[in-house]
């Protein structure tokens, strides 16, 4: 907690004061911590104090109260709509691989533990491509392991992944009229169990929540900054767990040599190669080759070298 | 302005003083964590925690946090703790005040397994058999342990922050 955050805490009161704690149309989550202590400290009456959280929580509600549970819940129907139109490839050995390697990388990421954890899958397809769902669950395909020619590469891709997940790129996706709905929903009901009614609204919600995500993620791409954000975790990731990050300037040079222009893949949804790497080199130095010991090589090749 | 002033400086105090004894007892928001012997990845796994249990927070460091309650005790990483009590079946009240305010979550509200099965039978094409199937994949910490090991790969001190 910053001491700006406590300054937004107290200027937000200081605006209740003045407004003689009318219910505030511009107030967001703010007015959710403000009531509490506006009652804890006299401000306001408790009573005042529920109808400024009421007013508050129609407005203020955004992706930061999903809770990791509803995420996990997200996150396993955006992996089946991705399996939906790519689909796995069944090959064990790369699959287990894939997931030490992830799972070893995402213990040094920001956010090493979520509901249901880090999991990883390859994709059949050729296309240059890679998804991550809310809560973890990640998906390479085949085009981009190729793309790969060491295990830092990969594991420079992989990270690159969790950094989305870390950052829930996918929820901020969702539209903030949606988890409003949503959430609206869930305040109205009581200890009672969901009537069909409910569980039709919850699940209209939930089905435009996949849809959000996976339009963004599959059709339209992120913007620039959460790439550049999730190169940034990526980085971070790598340094910390001992990988080389020239990994992630090795496979962007390989995917450029790759990807199709106006193909439908990674060169639709994501910066350019080029543009990515331009920031890359701010962060770790002017591009390096990548030198993997004999042993890390010959793993990776016998893992996924002739995927 | 004075007054307004003072007022700010109360409630700044006040809420310093809630998050510190907020910050007393955590819960556990993911399905399990595991709970280590030292404040780093590399530590010894000592127990594991489920979801909702409810810890006691001794210390931090960095983003782990020593914790005691469910019979364990060691480190935990922060992101699998939540300053909310997670109330896994709730009662009436309980779920008014989850509803009205921020002290409490419900587990197993809102979007949950009832909407998956939902989602589901409104769109039989849409197979989960990889989703479950992958989710079982779970790679023991011994095993991270060796591969880095085996590949030369020398994490930096502390893993994750």
């Amino acid at each position: 907690m910053s001491a700006l955050y406590y300054r937004y805490i107290a200027l937000s009161l200081s605006v209740l004061a003045l407004a003689g704690l009318p219910a505030c149309k511009t107030m967001d989550t703010i007015s959710e911590i403000g009531a509490d202590v506006a009652v804890a400290s006299g401000v306001a009456t408790p009573q005042q104090g529920q109808s400024i959280k009421k007013a508050g929580s129609a407005v203020g509600k955004t992706f930061e109260s999903i809770t990791p549970e509803q995420e996990y819940y997200i996150g396993r129907t955006v992996g089946a709509v991705v399996l939906n139109q790519y689909k796995p490839l069944d090959n064990a050995a790369a699959n287990h691989y894939l997931n030490v390697l992830g799972q070893t990388l995402a213990q040094f990421s920001d956010k090493p533990e979520t509901f249901g954890g880090y999991h990883f899958l390859v994709m059949e397809t050729e296309d240059v491509n890679a998804f991550s769902a809310p809560g973890g669950l990640i998906f390479i395909s085949r085009g981009m392991i190729r793309c790969c020619r060491s295990e830092d590469a990969l594991a420079a891709v992989l990270a690159h992944e969790i950094g989305h997940v870390e950052l829930q790129h996918g929820l901020q996706a969702i539209s903030k009229s949606r988890v409003t709905s949503a959430l609206t929903i869930l305040a109205a009901e009581s200890a009672k169990s969901f009537g069909g009614q409910e569980l039709a609204q919850l699940t209209e919600a939930f089905e435009g929540s996949i849809g959000d995500i996976t339009a963004t993620m599959m059709n339209n791409g992120y913007s620039r900054g959460f790439e550049r954000q999730a190169d940034r975790a990526a980085v971070t990731i790598l340094q910390r767990s001992g990988y080389d990050p020239n990994g992630l300037t090795a496979m962007l040079t390989q995917m450029k040599a790759q990807i199709k222009p106006g193909g439908h893949d990674f060169a639709k949804t994501h910066p350019s190669p080029d543009s990515r790497i331009a920031d890359i080199v701010k962060w770790i130095g002017p591009v390096k080759p990548v030198v993997s010991p004999a042993a890390r090589q010959a793993r990776f090749q016998a893992a996924v070298g002739k995927i | 302005m004075i007054r307004i002033k003072q007022i700010a400086a109360t409630v700044v105090l006040t809420a310093l003083a809630a998050l510190a004894a907020a910050a007393a007892t955590m819960s556990v928001q993911v399905k399990d964590a595991p709970v280590r012997a030292t404040p780093s990845f590399v530590g010894k796994v000592v127990g594991t925690l489920a979801y909702g249990d409810q810890v006691e927070i001794r210390q931090t460091q960095g983003a782990w946090s020593q914790v005691a309650g469910a019979g364990v005790s060691g480190w935990l990483h922060t992101s699998a703790l939540s300053s909310k009590k997670i109330v896994l079946a709730a009662g009436r009240e309980q779920a008014k005040v989850a509803a009205s305010g921020d002290e409490l979550a419900l587990a197993g509200k809102g979007f949950n397994s009832d909407v998956e099965g939902q989602f589901k039978s409104a769109h039989k094409d849409i197979d989960f058999t990889w989703i479950d199937r992958m989710e079982k994949i779970r790679i023991p910490a011994a095993d991270m342990q060796s591969f880095l090991k085996d590949g030369g790969v020398t994490p930096k001190e502390g893993g994750a922050k």
